[in-house]
């Protein structure tokens, strides 16, 4: 099968950088998730995997064979658009025919394997139909099994499920990952979700300003984000500002120990990561709301310093708005310039304490 | 009235007597034109002509240079629409997918032709061609006509040619197609409704056009307006004019036909930018 590696590749449209010296391996039968926020040079990097796009510097190799001055064509990518980019002017068979007929093969074959794609995606009867009489889902599911009738190396998956509603977009995710694994086909797809990146991926690359910020699978980048922007951007994360004096934070709420430089840091707190205790003399914060999700509560307090952070607790805990409350941390990470400096974990698997750099 | 929806109910009503309206509007000098080819006496006060028949009828198409006219009139559209088409597409292409130096003062060039008094510019021309000797030719009437049409089949085109999604070129570029299959596959099919749609009214267009093909072709070509206009200029009886005027809808009213059934009515709004 095929293995994917990107070697510092760059890509600017005149001043603006999309994609500033990205390198990646991607593992035969991987699937990576491309994560990060609009702008953030995602798409243009799968564009450049696909062809669209000409790296301004770096390579691009599929099984060590250099690609990066390949046209489209030629590569053995397969894309799949968001927009879905149907052909309307032909049947759903003939969209999903059309790149088996340019490789002139007998009519039988391409009928078999034309229909194969097809029931692949669960559209076994839907050949006769015009793209324009499907349901959004169906016509993606199409452009998917265009794109895997050619059996590419490598698939390339462009948000495919962006404009479908939530729930149908996490059963079609959950289908691509069926035939994904299947297949044992390599495979590359950007998101701006999460959640996507989390329930698909082997490996996230969460990408943001055309640079890569970190690049592991989903729960390393959940449970030891490595920037501040990780940290921030994937799930629910508290930031409390506060500064180092002697490797002890200032923070009223959050008087612990933090054996780095003095200076202005930023404490980074999973929501369950916090306890909550109802006190009277050693009240640092206030509850806000409370909101129950059945299996959870999350509380909101206010702290002294007017900051909001959300606590996770157990669903059979009551919380009234104005009860003087104190938050203890039994993990937090320490960021500063957007770098990982400190982590505490007072009852993770790793049972020590963790000093990064030279901070 | 049904109860509930008398909002709807009145829009409604509004639209009916607007449609009424403009249909009264545009169809009364028809059927007025159609009655007079088809009568024999209509004298001032009666609504209804004293006596129908076909005896105008029979006298025009008895007419050897009324045969003449409508080949020539057949022969000069499809000349210029097919010249017309092996220009503009392509540059249209250019336009629409290409960037060049140039190419917006170009591209409003198209428009100019248009934008001063048409006529004007017709003497000019005519005097150039009849120096070099192009006056009252065949080529002379497709030269002039050909310059009318380029607007028309530059401008829908490009639109046409825009509105394909470049995701779907994009698409098939990722399936293995090279460019040039690519536009033949895609893009063309793609825009082909409002090209089909500029190419018709291309051709509707140069078969009534008259200011040029008389000004350039006469005394020797003369088209079916042209053939028109001198018999309403020379003759007192109505009906020739009348007879030459229902005849001349004929292809247009086929051309529309056509339109109809190749595109439909909405693809056609859309090419022309509504």
């Amino acid at each position: 099968m095929a293995r994917l590696t990107i070697k510092g590749v760059s890509k600017s449209f005149g001043a603006s950088h999309a994609v500033r010296d990205v390198s990646l391996d991607v593992e035969d039968g991987e699937l990576v998730c491309l994560l990060g926020p609009s702008g953030s040079g995602k798409s243009t990097l799968l564009r450049m995997i696909g062809g669209f796009e000409a790296p301004t510097a770096g390579n691009i190799l599929i099984d060590a064979k250099d690609v990066t001055s390949m046209p489209p064509e030629k590569r053995p990518t397969g894309m799949v658009f968001q927009s879905h980019a149907l052909w309307t002017h032909m049947d759903v068979f003939n969209n999903v025919a059309f790149g088996l007929k340019l490789r002139s093969l007998p009519k039988a074959e391409i009928r078999e394997r034309a229909e194969q794609a097809l029931a692949l995606v669960g559209l076994a009867d839907y050949g006769k139909r015009m793209t324009t009489q499907l349901s959004g889902g169906q016509q993606q599911r199409v452009a998917l099994a265009r794109s895997l009738v050619l059996e590419p190396k490598i698939l390339l998956l462009d948000e495919p499920f962006a404009s479908l509603d939530q729930h149908l977009r996490e059963r079609l995710r959950e289908e691509v990952r069926d035939i994904q694994q299947r297949l044992g086909i390599t495979t590359l797809f950007v998101t701006h979700g999460q959640d996507e990146a989390l329930a698909l991926a082997d490996r996230i690359v969460v990408m943001r300003d055309g640079r890569t910020e970190q690049i592991g699978p989903p729960d390393r980048i959940y449970r030891e984000p490595e920037t501040e922007f990780v940290a921030g951007f994937i799930g629910s994360m508290n930031f409390v500002r506060t500064t180092v004096k002697d490797g002890l934070s200032q923070h009223a709420a959050f008087a612990v120990p933090v054996p780095v430089a003095d200076g202005d840091v930023v404490l980074a707190v999973r929501p369950e990561a916090l306890s909550l205790a109802v006190t009277r003399d050693k009240a640092t914060a206030v509850v806000h709301r409370s909101i129950d999700f059945g299996t959870h509560k999350v509380v909101d307090i206010d702290l002294a310093d007017g900051a909001r952070v959300k606590v996770m607790t157990s669903s059979d805990s009551d919380w009234i708005k104005g009860m003087p409350v104190e938050a203890a941390a039994t993990a937090f990470r320490v960021f500063r310039d957007n770098r990982l400096v400190y982590e505490f974990a007072a009852t993770s698997r790793r049972q020590n304490d963790r000093v990064f750099g030279h901070a | 009235m049904m109860p509930g929806k008398p909002a709807v109910a009145d829009a409604d009503w509004i639209g009916v007597v607007l449609a009424l309206l403009l249909t009264l509007f545009i169809a009364l000098p028809l059927i007025v034109v159609g009655t007079w080819a088809f009568s024999e006496i209509w004298r001032y006060p009666a609504v209804i002509p004293q006596q129908f028949g076909l005896r105008y009828w029979s006298l025009t198409l008895s007419r050897t240079d009324v045969w003449e006219a409508l080949f020539l009139s057949l022969r000069l559209a499809t000349t210029v629409t097919i010249l017309s088409a092996v220009i503009c597409l392509p540059a249209a292409y250019a336009f629409a997918r290409m960037t060049f130096p140039g190419r917006n003062i170009l591209f409003l060039s198209f428009l100019a032709s248009h934008a001063f008094p048409k006529f004007g510019l017709l003497v000019a021309i005519a005097g150039i061609f009849l120096q070099i000797g192009l006056i009252s030719t065949f080529w002379g009437v497709v030269l002039i006509q050909l310059v009318g049409t380029l607007m028309l089949m530059i401008w829908i085109p490009v639109a046409a040619f825009q509105n394909v999604d470049r995701r779907m070129e994009e698409a098939a570029r990722d399936a293995g197609a090279a460019p040039l299959r690519v536009f033949w596959s895609i893009t063309l099919p793609q825009a082909a409704p409002t090209i089909v749609a500029a190419v018709l009214l291309t051709f509707v267009a140069t078969f009534y056009e008259t200011e040029g093909a008389w000004l350039i072709g006469a005394p020797e070509i003369r088209t079916m307006p042209v053939l028109m206009v001198t018999f309403i200029n020379n003759q007192i009886v109505v009906q020739y004019g009348a007879v030459l005027s229902v005849m001349l809808w004929v292809p247009s009213f086929i051309a529309l036909m056509f339109a109809r059934r190749v595109v439909g009515t909405g693809t056609f709004a859309k090419g022309l930018g509504a």
